[in-house]
C-alpha cells in the first residue's frame, strides 16, 4: 500500500493500512493523483467520500484542472501541501503548459491547503483567485486549520504555506486560457459565504465548489435560506457535465441539485418546526433526523452539525428589524464608531 | 506525549456597572488531551482556578446542586449548546450567586461568569459556546454563602472544516444589535419563568491575521449583559467571544405582580443595547 506520508506517525500508518478503503490514502512526495478527463481537456480528481483527516490523507475533495492553448488553470488545491504537490506532478504529466491560474472555490481546509504546491510551480508562477470575500473567511479560520493540521494529522505548517488570493471575484470573471474561457461566478452566502464556481463554455462543464454535493451528505457553513436560494440559480446554468465538490461527476445537474434541495428542503422544514415548538437547539439537534430513505454517507457525521447551523439561522428569520431599540449614546461611556 | 506551551495574562477592566469583567487570555499552540482524564491536572485550568477562586476549596457537584450538560462532541465548532442546571431554590437566605462557565483550552477560558439573585427564582442557563478543541468545560456555583461547587464534562473538537468564526461576517455586522427577549410559557404564580434573550452580534474573537495591513484584527464582542424585572436585577453576565456569533441565553425570573422585563447589552465598542417585554401574570 503506497503512499503514507512520512511525517504520519507509525501508529496512524498502521491505522490507515487497518482500514477499509482500498484506495491511497495520502500521496506521498513523487506521488500522482488519480484523474480523469471528463471532456476533452477537462481533468477530474475525485476525492475520497469522508471527512478531511489523517486517515485519508487530507484527500477529500474534488480537484480539476483545465488546459486551454496557452496555460492551465487549477480548480482547488486538497486538503494538504501533499495532496497539492501530488496534483501538480499529475498535471504535469498531462501537459507541459504552465499553470497560469490556481481558482480556490472556498475557503475550508480540503479544498485550499494544497495551494504552496502551486507557488512558484513551473517557470511561471500562477496567479491566486478566489470569491472576494475568500481572504477574510480563510484569515479568520488559519489558526484553527493550522492547528487542525498539527493535531490531527502530525503536520507542522506555518502561515507561510497559507496561500491567499492575488486576484478576487466580486461577481464574475472571465479567465482567457488561450481559445478557452472559463467564467468565474462569486455568489452570495450559501455553503460558505464565498462560494465561486467555475464554467468551462467550450464543454459546458460547470465546477459547482461545494454548492453541490453528491452522494456526501451536504454540509452547511453558510446560510440554508441562501443556499436554497442559490441552487436555483445554479440549476439555469446551461451545463452538461456537472463537477461537485464532493461525489461523482454528472451529466444530470439538475437531478443532482433536486436531490441535493429535498434534504435542504428537510432540513429548513423540520428546523422552523422545532423552533416553532419551542424545543431548544440542543433538542433540535437530538430530535431530527437524516430524512428517511435518502441514501446520503456520512450522515452521522455533519447531520447533527447541519441542524445546529440551521437553527442558529433560521430562529431569527421571524424577527423584524424593529425589535431593536437604536442604542442611545449613554454619557458615561461615549459611543465609538463600528468598525 | 506532547508538551503544553501555554502562555496565560490576566486582564481586568472595570465594567461600567457594579461587576468587575475578569479575563485570563491564553496563548499559544497547545496539544491535544483526547481523553477526559484528570482534569483537575490542566494547567489552564490549574492557573485559572488560582486567579478565580485562591485556595477556597471546591466541591465536586453533586447533582443536588448544579449539573452541566454538553455535547459529547462539538458538531459546529461555533456553536455549541451548553446548558447548567441548578437544584437548589433560589431563597433570600439561600441561594448561588454566581456560576462560573469556564473552557480550559479556548483562547479565553473564563468564557462567562453569571450572577443571579433571589429574584432569579432559579440559576439555571443556557447558552451556546465556541469550542475547537478538546477541551474540558466547567460550571462552578458559588452560593450566597461562599461554597464552591464544580461541575466538569469533556467536550470533543468538531475536526473537518468546522470553525469557530462565525458563518457571514458581513451579514453578522449589517444586523448588529437586533434583539429579542421573550418568556417560554406562563409560569405559576411565585414559580420561576423561563425566558430568552437573543441578541444580533457577530461576537468575533478577532483572532484573525488580517492579510493587508498584517495587523490581528480587534476582538468585538458582547461584554456585559444585564436583565432585570420590575427594576430588580434578575441575572447579569459578564461574557467575552467564547460565546458564539448571535448571543443567545436562556434563564429563569421569578415574576411578582405584572412587570417590565429589561435586558441592556453593553459590547466592548461601549455599544448599548436594550429591549423590554411587558409581562403579566397568568390569569
Amino acid at each position: 500500500m503506497p503512499g503514507i506520508p512520512r511525517s504520519m506517525p507509525l501508529l496512524l500508518a498502521g491505522m490507515v493500512l487497518g482500514a477499509c478503503c482500498a484506495a491511497a490514502p495520502a500521496p506521498d512526495s513523487g506521488a500522482v493523483l488519480a484523474i480523469t478527463e471528463v471532456k476533452p481537456g477537462v481533468f477530474v480528481h475525485a476525492g475520497m467520500l469522508d471527512d478531511w483527516g489523517p486517515g485519508n490523507g487530507g484527500d477529500v475533495a474534488n480537484l480539476g484542472f483545465i488546459v486551454g492553448r496557452r496555460c492551465v488553470a487549477v480548480i482547488d488545491t486538497g486538503g494538504t501541501p501533499a495532496v497539492g504537490r501530488a496534483l501538480l506532478a499529475s498535471i504535469e504529466r498531462t501537459t507541459p503548459l504552465p499553470i497560469c491560474w490556481v481558482i480556490n472555490t472556498h475557503a475550508h481546509p480540503d479544498h485550499v491547503l494544497g495551494n504552496a504546491a502551486f507557488v512558484n510551480a513551473g517557470s511561471t508562477a500562477p496567479h491566486f483567485v478566489a470569491h472576494a470575500r475568500f481572504t477574510r473567511a480563510l484569515a479568520a479560520r488559519e489558526t484553527y486549520y493550522l492547528n487542525a493540521l498539527e493535531r490531527d494529522f502530525g503536520l507542522r505548517l506555518t502561515h507561510a504555506s497559507i496561500v491567499y488570493p492575488d486576484t478576487v471575484v466580486e461577481t464574475s470573471l472571465d479567465l482567457d486560457l488561450g481559445d478557452r474561457v472559463l467564467t468565474l461566478r462569486a455568489w452570495p452566502t450559501a455553503h460558505t459565504d464565498n462560494d465561486l464556481t467555475v464554467y468551462d463554455q467550450r464543454t459546458r462543464t460547470l465546477f459547482t465548489s461545494d454548492l453541490l454535493f453528491v452522494q456526501h451528505l451536504p454540509v452547511l457553513d453558510g446560510s440554508l435560506r441562501g443556499w436554497l436560494a442559490v441552487m436555483a440559480d445554479l440549476a439555469r446554468i446551461p451545463a452538461d457535465t456537472v463537477v461537485p465538490g464532493h461525489g461523482g461527476v454528472s451529466t444530470d445537474g439538475s437531478a443532482a441539485l433536486a436531490t441535493q434541495a429535498s434534504y435542504l428542503e428537510a432540513l429548513t422544514r423540520d428546523t422552523r418546526s422545532a423552533i416553532h415548538d419551542h424545543r431548544t437547539i440542543q433538542q433540535a439537534v437530538d430530535s431530527i433526523t437524516v430524512p428517511a430513505g435518502s441514501h446520503w454517507l456520512l450522515g452521522e457525521r455533519f447531520h447533527r452539525r447541519n441542524v445546529t447551523a440551521a437553527y442558529a439561522e433560521l430562529e431569527w428569520e421571524d424577527i423584524p428589524p424593529t425589535t431593536a431599540e437604536a442604542p442611545p449614546r449613554s454619557p458615561s461611556s461615549p459611543q465609538r464608531s463600528r468598525p | 506525549m506532547k508538551s503544553w506551551v501555554v502562555r496565560c495574562f490576566l486582564m481586568r477592566a472595570a465594567a461600567s456597572f457594579a461587576l468587575l469583567a475578569v479575563g485570563l487570555f491564553c496563548t499559544g499552540a497547545w496539544a491535544e488531551i483526547e481523553t477526559a482524564d484528570n482534569p483537575e491536572a490542566n494547567p489552564v485550568w490549574q492557573k485559572v482556578r488560582a486567579s478565580l477562586f485562591k485556595s477556597r476549596p471546591i466541591a465536586a457537584a453533586s447533582d443536588d446542586v448544579i449539573s452541566l450538560v454538553v455535547p459529547a462532541r462539538a458538531e459546529d465548532a461555533a456553536i455549541v449548546p451548553i446548558a447548567i442546571h441548578t437544584r437548589l431554590l433560589q431563597t433570600p437566605t439561600r441561594y448561588i450567586d454566581k456560576v462560573y462557565l469556564i473552557i480550559d483550552n479556548n483562547p479565553s477560558p473564563i468564557s462567562a461568569i453569571f450572577q443571579f439573585t433571589p429574584q432569579s427564582g432559579r440559576a439555571d442557563i443556557e447558552t451556546r459556546v465556541r469550542v475547537d478543541e478538546y477541551t474540558h468545560v466547567r460550571a462552578i456555583a458559588e452560593t450566597n454563602d461562599g461554597r464552591l461547587h464544580m461541575a466538569t464534562a469533556f467536550v470533543k473538537a468538531s475536526g473537518g472544516c468546522s470553525a469557530p468564526p462565525g458563518k457571514d461576517a458581513q451579514a453578522a455586522l449589517a444586523s448588529l444589535g437586533r434583539m429579542r427577549l421573550s418568556v417560554e410559557g406562563h409560569a405559576e404564580d411565585n414559580q420561576p419563568q423561563l425566558a430568552q434573550l437573543m441578541i444580533s452580534h457577530p461576537n468575533n474573537s478577532g483572532l484573525a491575521l488580517d492579510q493587508v495591513s498584517r495587523l490581528y484584527t480587534p476582538a468585538y464582542f458582547v461584554r456585559q449583559v444585564n436583565v432585570s424585572y420590575a427594576g430588580v436585577l434578575v441575572m447579569s453576565a459578564d461574557v467575552d467571544f467564547s460565546i458564539s456569533e448571535n448571543p443567545n441565553f436562556r434563564f429563569y425570573f421569578l415574576p411578582r405582580g405584572d412587570g417590565e422585563l429589561k435586558a441592556e447589552v453593553i459590547d466592548s465598542h461601549d455599544l448599548r443595547f436594550q429591549s423590554t417585554l411587558k409581562y403579566r401574570r397568568a390569569q
